[in-house]
């Protein structure tokens, strides 16, 4: 039965604490890019935030947490990552971001390869990163396959969303894996969708291009209830993407790398569609890539765009940590003349509210507003800075250690030198 | 990504954007002719100093990159040298005609030295035309140099400068082969030629690499070598062929020129430093006794990423570890890396570098500096924010043997400084100005003070900020 192979995208329920946790006295950001609020509080009750503001009463079986002198922000959210793909990214057998020899494309479902044990997700972990989408990568196919969101709860069920995305890549990637040219990408493209249609209708084939899972896949992006991520740079293809948006208009696009998208940041907030970037990319290491720059997030947030942040290219399965730090240097454009910065708080939502809006999810997660789900972090410091790091963190509403392998080497070498037994004895 | 080709120390990809192809047959890599007395310095530098003016900035935070710190501070630079540094400064020490610059809320710090770029030999844009940074055609390539390969016009050196501060930098061959070649030490002012770039005097360093790269390459070859012990067998082969070329030199014999073994004779002589990417604490170890079994010292082991197992020897050794602040997990010899790896060489008295291996990482050298110092910190190694900024200046300055002349900022040095617009260890902090040579090289106020490359001119975003 045909009508059996069709997906839809679920939101997977995650058994929350029933602990009422309060978190007094901090420096609060909420996430949605408003100013952080001094000396308010969080409180957590069965798993989500239950109030948040100045002079709240705490309920009498509350655990209180005391902030003063930290921060508090919603628990922070990858616009993009491979995190949970891969342990060593050369090892190849650890390593599922890509199938390169696979005949299957878009059915690939990224869900049935997160490893919530990769060491990356702890130390993302404890480094206040609590959700993450992630996406595989092309290999034989402009598009990679179904992307998830996750969380980095310390269990073996990191899924919050299955079927969150469908990969696609387009400008030189695009290219390279359509066989070589720009335009067989979108031949390739119009086909694909050509083909799940004739699919849908139950017309038998014997040309097909796409498998049946893909075809199966496709058909709800078609109908905009996954959304089509599609990785593209250059303003000029990004302007080609946004036509083929309004070729297929029940499609639900979100642009990604998007380096030269301050060029056309009228036209992507015209057509709404929202972008994730990483904002640090200002090299013309491309030739899709010429007018990139760090004012690139600024620019076309301050057009109205909706700017997420992710861990985009290197590093994309390890280094999701980094994003508080590319925030950071986003605020840091203020003091630079010529520059278009961001906002603390914008810079603050692109890291947590964009991304969860970006992913439908803006009523679930990604800010410290009544009714979201418990995933805290509490700050040492501001939480952009460099010298800040967690020193909590709950998702939803389960308090998470916060301990990485990397934590235990540096115990056993904090004096490198032998004792009585050897070094393997030290633990 | 095309950056992971211009990484290629890190990745996978290193086999996909090494080319297959033999290299063309040149006459530098016949024998030449017999001759007495062999040029050292083909290739001199023709980097003069740009000209400045005399200035003084003043009511700034000074770091001084040998550990010192001054509140409230002065320094003056004329003729392209400090000139005096010190707390509030007497009237009388500075010519009328100086320029002064309030640093009220400021910081001044010597300009950051990385030890470790590629920009130049794998610049952007990364395409294949432009990937110069690793010959691939044979494991022992003592004889190439990295300004050969090094293209003036990489756009990566002007953000390394105005986001960065970075002044001088190091340009190494990759690290496909055990015998990477020559590296090349610049300015970081933009020139038409390499040589308009390189420092005066300073010394060449040896490319040399462990572990997984070159025994991946050639092993993927069928060649040798493909373990670790074939690395270090062709090591030592190639070394021994080194002492006996030198023996014959030092005879006042006249063997046929070999630039291979001229740039290693060289590193015997104590004239070339050598430069070894190597991760693993037991390889660095290896490395070690084969620099005492041929005589030879090694200035700094790169990436380095355990040298935090070994810290005590790299002190006793005088080894210098130029080290990422928090890269991880992308190769197998880097699954031990860990976040205090910096402050716990430091704090074994060995000596410490941030260096980046990477065009954007060296745009933040300065906020790698500080992540390292926070996570050691909080690790409960107590080290002062001025004494970690060492790790960005006399420290590589040393492992570049160009310590007498840059790297900190002491009197008769040269002028090779940034003025951050606040905490140089905060996020919120960026280059307002960078001096070298006593030249204002960038100016955040002043688009004029922008480097453009030719490959930027008449493009989308040329002129921009970056």
């Amino acid at each position: 039965m045909r009508h059996l192979l069709l997906v839809c995208s679920a939101l997977i329920a995650t058994p929350a604490s029933a602990q009422t946790i309060a978190i007094t006295g901090g420096t609060v950001a909420v996430g949605d890019g408003s100013v952080p609020i001094e000396n308010a509080t969080v409180i957590i009750r069965d798993g989500r935030i239950a109030s948040v503001g100045n002079n709240l009463t705490i309920p009498a079986d509350a655990q209180r947490i005391d902030a003063k002198g930290k921060w508090v922000t919603p628990g922070l959210f990858a616009g993009f990552s491979r995190l949970g793909l891969s342990e060593v990214e050369a090892v190849e057998q650890t390593n599922d971001t890509i199938a390169r020899r696979s005949s299957f494309s878009v059915g690939i479902d990224t869900a049935d390869a997160i490893n919530p044990r990769a060491k990356a997700i702890a130390v993302s972990r404890a480094n206040g990163i609590t959700r993450a989408v992630v996406a595989p990568a092309g290999g034989n196919s402009i598009f990679g396959g179904q992307g998830v969101v996750i969380d980095t709860g310390d269990d073996l069920n990191p899924i919050t969303k299955t079927q969150a995305l469908q990969y696609v890549e387009f400008g030189e990637a695009g290219s390279a894996s359509a066989g070589g040219s720009r335009a067989a990408s979108f031949t390739y493209f119009r086909n694909a969708i050509a083909e799940a249609l004739d699919f849908r209708r139950g017309r038998e084939r014997d040309d097909l291009f796409l498998k049946r899972p893909d075809l199966a896949a496709l058909l709800p992006v078609i109908d905009g209830k996954v959304p089509l991520m599609v990785m593209v740079d250059s303003a000029v293809d990004i302007h080609r993407m946004l036509k083929l948006k309004a070729e297929f208009p029940t499609i639900r696009m979100i642009l990604g790398g998007v380096s030269e998208g301050w060029e056309v940041a009228n036209e992507i907030a015209a057509a709404k569609v929202p972008v994730v970037v990483n904002p640090m990319n200002d090299l013309p290491d491309r030739f899709e890539a010429l007018s990139a720059t760090q004012s690139n997030a600024g620019r076309m947030a301050k057009a109205g765009v909706s700017v997420s942040f992710g861990q985009i290219g290197d590093f994309d399965t390890l280094q999701i940590r980094l994003l508080p730090q590319y925030a950071g240097n986003m605020v840091a454009l203020n003091k630079v003349p010529g520059a278009t910065a961001m906002s603390w708080g914008q810079a603050l939502a692109s890291i947590t509210s964009h991304p969860a809006e970006m992913m439908g999810l803006g009523g679930e997660l990604g800010s410290l507003k009544v009714g979201r789900r418990g995933d805290v972090v509490l700050w040492d410091g501001d939480p952009l800075e460099l010298s800040s790091a967690p020193v909590a963190v709950w998702i939803d509403g389960v308090r998470q250690p916060l301990g990485t392998r990397q934590d235990r080497l540096r115990e056993r070498y904090k004096r490198p030198n032998e004792g009585d037994l050897p070094k393997a004895y030290d633990r | 990504m095309v950056r992971k080709c211009a990484l290629l120390a890190v990745t996978l990809a290193l086999g996909a954007c090494a080319a297959n192809k033999e290299a063309p047959k040149t006459a530098s890599t016949k024998p030449a002719e017999k001759v007495a007395a062999v040029n050292k310095d083909p290739y001199p530098s023709t980097y003069k100093a740009y000209p400045g003016q005399s200035t003084v900035i003043t009511n700034v935070t000074i770091y001084d990159g040998e550990g010192g710190r001054i509140e409230n501070g002065s320094v003056f630079f004329s003729d392209g040298k400090i000139t005096s540094i010190g707390g509030a400064m007497g009237d009388s020490n500075i010519p009328a005609d100086a320029i002064t610059i309030d640093g009220t809320g400021k910081w001044v710090t010597p300009g950051i030295i990385d030890v470790h770029s590629h920009l130049g030999d794998y610049p952007s844009p990364g395409v294949e035309a432009n990937s110069d940074g690793n010959e691939v055609t044979g494991p022992v390539k003592a004889e190439v140099w990295a300004e050969h390969s090094v293209w003036p016009q990489d756009p990566g050196f002007s953000r390394a400068l105005a986001n960065g501060g970075v002044t001088t930098l190091q340009i190494l061959p990759g690290s496909a082969n055990l015998f990477g070649g020559r590296s090349v030490v610049i300015k970081n002012v933009a020139a038409r030629t390499v040589q308009g770039m390189k420092f005066p005097g300073a010394p060449y360093g040896l490319k040399m690499a462990c572990g997984e790269n070159p025994k991946r390459v050639y092993g993927g070859r069928n060649q040798m070598p493909s373990t670790r012990m074939g690395n270090m067998a062709v090591n030592r082969s190639t070394w021994a062929k080194a002492v006996e070329y030198k023996r014959k030199l030092d005879k006042g014999e006249n063997p046929a020129r070999d630039l291979a073994m001229e740039t290693l004779v060289g590193v015997l002589n104590g004239d070339i430093l050598v430069h070894n990417h190597c991760y693993r604490a037991d390889e660095m170890a290896q490395v070690i006794d084969m620099s005492h079994e041929f005589g030879y010292k090694v200035s700094t082991f790169h990436h380095a990423v355990e040298s935090y197992k070994i810290a005590d020897l790299l002190a006793k050794e005088g080894i210098c570890s130029a080290m990422w602040a928090d890269w991880w997990g992308f190769k197998m010899e880097s699954y031990d890396a860990i976040n205090e790896n910096i402050p716990l060489v430091h704090a074994a008295g060995a000596c410490a570098i941030v260096h980046s291996d990477d065009a954007n990482g060296i745009q933040h050298l300065n906020q790698e500096a500080a992540k390292a110092l926070a996570d050691g910190r909080r690790a409960g190694i107590a080290i002062s924010d001025e004494v970690a900024w060492t790790w960005l200046a006399i420290n590589p300055a040393k492992a570049l043997g160009i310590d007498k002349k840059t790297g900190s900022l002491k009197v008769g040095k040269m002028a090779d400084l940034v003025l951050w617009n606040g905490n140089p260890l905060s996020v919120y902090t960026r280059p307002d100005k960078v001096w070298i040579d006593g030249a204002m090289m960038y100016d955040a106020f002043d688009p004029k003070k922008r480097p453009v490359s030719d490959f930027e001119l008449g493009q989308p975003g040329e002129g921009d900020v970056k």
